[in-house]
């Protein structure tokens, strides 16, 4: 794979498409920018300050728009909350659309045939492979990402966390509670 | 197109098994990949939707048997193949044998990585008045079409209800097939799980996809 990469490579800087210093600025702004830590900062804001939570829920584009630190997000990003009464889960069925500038890259599962097959017809059997059980009369709500909407689950604020700073709680959170496929650390717990 | 990548619902793929301290890549030529994709479509080569399309077409056991960013790969040098971008030839050789084909934006240089790092823009104006609101009852339609759909095959044909409304954005159906963006209504529409599988479902699960409106009818 390596050579017949390095080849189309080659065929598109030597006819001009692209600069390779361009390619090497694009993976580097990937390693760097983007990852489940801006997404931390976004769910953390929301169980600290209740008028951002609202606005979150109802606007996450324009939400996430007034946190100078997050990456620019672009358009079409939907938070959904977890409750003791509703679980969210989100899977993208067709192929791996995820929420990057919140989450950075996804991880090989969520872009594998077992979840996307799986998540839709049952997704507490997939709880199950991650070691999450919910109450059996939870609702679980599987969002299927099959537009140019991208969703960002906002799980329950773990209890014993009264009084904690943004930076503190944003230290709890999971890539996966914002999935929807885990729950937030709880304080106290080894990461 | 009814392919192998349209997945939800299907049985038999075994346990999902998450990597601990998962790497964002695996192997260098992952990353050149998915900077040459993004790179070519900033560029004009194509957009999101017809490099979708091109990794749906990828044969079954082609799609089934590669990894994720061996079908990025596959994809892209059928997708610039076919359109002329490079030959066959100099995809074989690494090296370039035929004059250039212009892009629509130009090439694509290291001033151009910042724009690329937020997301595209995909709402438009209306054409028409909405069809549908939040609330009404709708049937997924039963259609089969054999190029790109964002419509997937478990719900086809299935009652839900619409519970949101995203305005107007570029329909992917279209798009994938380089004819125009035909701006469509967009729609959250939630199904109960019984209603995709069954009596013997789960009673707690809902599931939802996000629909465009000629994917839908009244019911």
């Amino acid at each position: 794979m390596e050579l017949r990469v390095r080849a189309l490579e080659t065929v598109l800087s030597e006819k001009g498409y692209v600069d390779p210093a361009a390619l090497d600025a694009i993976v580097q702004a990937y390693e760097t920018k983007i990852g489940p830590h801006n997404g931390a900062r976004v769910v953390a804001k929301a169980w600290a300050d209740p008028d951002f939570k609202r606005a979150l829920l109802e606007d996450a584009t324009r939400a996430v728009g007034t946190l100078g630190h997050v990456s620019r997000v672009g358009d079409h990003l939907v938070a959904v909350e977890n409750t003791p009464q509703r679980h969210n889960m989100v899977v993208c069925t067709l192929c791996s659309c995820y929420p990057w500038e919140m989450l950075g890259l996804p991880p090989v599962w969520y872009k594998a045939a077992p979840y996307r097959s799986r998540a839709v017809k049952d997704p507490r059997g997939v709880l199950k492979d991650f070691g999450v059980s919910l109450p059996k009369e939870t609702e679980v709500r599987v969002w299927d990402s099959t537009a140019e909407t991208r969703f960002l689950v906002l799980p329950m604020r773990p209890k014993g966390t009264d009084g904690w700073s943004e930076e503190q709680l944003a230290e709890l959170v999971t890539r996966d509670s914002m999935i929807g496929t885990g729950f937030p650390k709880t304080p106290g717990a080894r990461s | 197109m009814n392919g192998v990548h349209d997945m939800g619902g299907m049985d038999g793929f075994g346990k999902v098994e998450p990597e601990p301290n998962e790497p964002m890549f695996h192997t260098r030529w992952e990353s050149r990949v998915l900077a040459m994709v993004r790179a070519m479509g900033a560029a004009g080569a194509f957009n999101i939707d017809t490099s979708r399309f091109y990794r749906e077409a990828l044969p079954p056991h082609v799609y089934l048997s590669s990894s994720y960013y061996k079908k990025w790969l596959l994809g892209l040098e059928d997708m610039l193949i076919a359109k002329g971008f490079v030959g066959k030839a100099e995809v074989e050789k690494g090296h370039a044998l035929e004059p250039a084909k212009p892009l629509k934006r130009g090439k694509f240089t290291v001033n151009d990585v910042e724009r690329i790092m937020a997301r595209g823009k995909f709402g438009r104006a209306a054409q028409a008045p909405a069809k549908f609101k939040a609330g009404d009852r709708v049937r997924a339609r039963n259609i089969h079409p054999a190029t790109h759909t964002r419509l997937p095959r478990y719900v086809r044909g299935h009652l839900g209800v619409i519970e949101r409304d995203h305005g107007v954005q570029v329909f992917p159906d279209s798009a994938a097939i380089e004819a125009g963006e035909n701006p469509q209504w967009l729609y959250t529409v939630v199904f109960d799980g019984a209603e995709l599988w069954g009596a013997d479902a789960d009673p707690t699960v809902k599931i939802s996809i996000d629909a465009f409106e000629p994917y839908l009818e009244p019911a």
